[in-house]
């Protein structure tokens, strides 16, 4: 690896300083599993990286009835899914947090990371913008919001601006009769990056036959990870049927621009939308009725 | 200003250790290079294979992905820190007695992660224990000895308990 400066932050405004005082090679630094290997195949150069993991705020993980959960950016993907309120509360994040690499890279990967190297295959995007999360990005003005549909730019690329670094991920509260899940496919068991990933979840009324609101992402079959919005309008109001969930994957799957790469043809990657959009309705639908 | 050496002191296999290391240098090139400590293994140096595998402060990680700075004030424990004075720990005694091994480049990183695992579930499930070390390639056993070794040596342990 070329040769960089380490700093460990103490506070997010320590952290702010630095980012405003570098031209542009200061990193934040949260588990590295990413980051450590972009610098060390030089995909990336740095002259500064600033840990953030000592900063109490970007490790916690903090659960409350009302308001939801916050995810410090930095914490790692193992405390995440240890943390008894994330398991009872949202098992949909946890089923897609879970498949980002084995325990060693769970120990030190973040949420946070897993969304600000905004890789199309991301396991954790489709699941956060279908639980409607925000992004929590601070900078010298204090912080500001944006929903994680709209982080991802580009491949690798996200809406932060320099000077901008990750704060928190916020996941709110579910409704009444929610349920949601994450799936993806791969050719093997397990350690592998996403052909294609599914996110769903959905709000059932008191009858819990009727569809009050959905929301349905992909990943791996766009530039970023893609927003159904329209699945999710077309399935508000219905009743749960196996014909309405068949078109909402249908719609999924209209939606999708898939490539042809080394892991899948792009006519595998629209087979796959539908059958894994269909799964994981299914599934968010049968974890709502409780 | 960028190569200058920093300052680290951490306690590596429950000794008070002082070393020296460019912040560019990972905690395995640190490990292997500076201390000494050359139980550990580089396979793939990206985070793919956990040859490398150290436990820092409990939690299981590769060491090619942590920098050698970022362990200052903290607790490493590599395959050198696992046998007691007392001999081997129960999963070295087990791998040796199923020959969970063949070439053994793999073998510190699986006792490691092993390790790490028995301290947070004594008994794991045979599908816990795969699931586990899923992070952790042998090219040549097929797994199945290792499987066995560690379930032998949950079980061993438990008796002793």
């Amino acid at each position: 690896m070329r040769a960089f400066d380490y700093v460990s932050a103490d506070s997010v405004k320590e952290v702010v300083g630095l980012l405003a005082s570098s031209n542009g090679g200061a990193f934040v630094l949260s588990g590295g599993t990413d980051l450590l290997v972009q610098l060390r195949e030089n995909r990336r150069k740095a002259e500064l990286l600033i840990d953030v993991k000592n900063i109490p705020e970007l490790t916690a993980i903090h659960f409350d009835p009302q308001s939801g959960l916050r995810l410090g950016a930095a914490a790692s993907c193992f405390a995440i899914c240890q943390d008894r309120f994330v398991l009872e509360n949202y098992p949909g994040l946890v089923d897609a947090i879970k498949l980002i690499g084995g325990v060693q890279i769970q120990s030190r990967a973040s949420v946070g990371g897993n969304l600000c190297n905004a890789s199309p295959a991301a396991d954790s995007i489709p699941a956060l913008i279908v639980h409607h999360a925000t992004c929590s990005i601070a900078n010298r003005d204090g912080t500001r919001e944006i929903p994680v549909e709209r982080f991802c730019t580009a491949p690798g690329r996200n809406a932060m601006e320099r000077g901008e670094f990750l704060l928190a991920v916020n996941v709110p509260a579910s409704p009444a009769n929610f349920g949601a899940h994450y799936l993806r496919f791969i050719p093997r068991n397990e350690m592998d990056i996403a052909v294609v990933g599914a996110g769903a979840a959905i709000a059932l009324d008191d009858t819990k036959q009727r569809i009050l609101s959905a929301r349905i992402a992909l990943g791996a079959v766009a530039p970023t990870p893609l927003f159904v919005e329209e699945a999710g309008a077309f399935l508000a109001g219905r009743e749960i049927t196996a014909e309405t969930i068949q078109e909402a994957a249908r719609i999924a799957q209209a939606a999708a621009r898939p490539i042809s790469d080394l892991r899948g043809t792009a006519e595998h990657r629209k087979h796959l939308c539908a059958v894994l959009t269909r799964r994981a309705l299914e599934k968010a639908i049968e974890r709502a009725k409780g | 200003m960028m190569n200058r050496k920093v300052h680290v002191q951490a306690i590596i296999n429950g000794e008070e250790v002082e070393f020296l290391c460019e912040p560019r240098q990972s905690l395995l090139e640190v490990l292997r290079e500076t201390l000494g400590l050359t139980g550990t293994k580089e396979g793939c140096n990206n985070g793919n294979c956990g040859a490398c595998n150290v436990i820092l402060d409990g939690a299981l990680v590769n060491s090619c992905l942590v920098l050698a700075v970022e362990v200052s004030g903290r607790a490493v424990t590599t395959i050198e820190g696992i046998a007691t004075a007392r001999g081997l720990h129960p999963l070295q005694e087990k791998f040796i007695a199923h020959a969970a091994l063949q070439c053994g480049f793999c073998t510190p990183g699986f006792i490691v992660a092993a390790k790490a695992l028995l301290d947070q579930n004594p008994n794991p499930s045979e599908s816990e224990a795969r699931q586990w070390l899923a992070g952790n390639l042998c090219r040549c056993t097929g797994y199945d000895r290792i499987v066995r070794a560690v379930m032998d040596a949950a079980q061993a342990q438990e008796k002793l308990l």
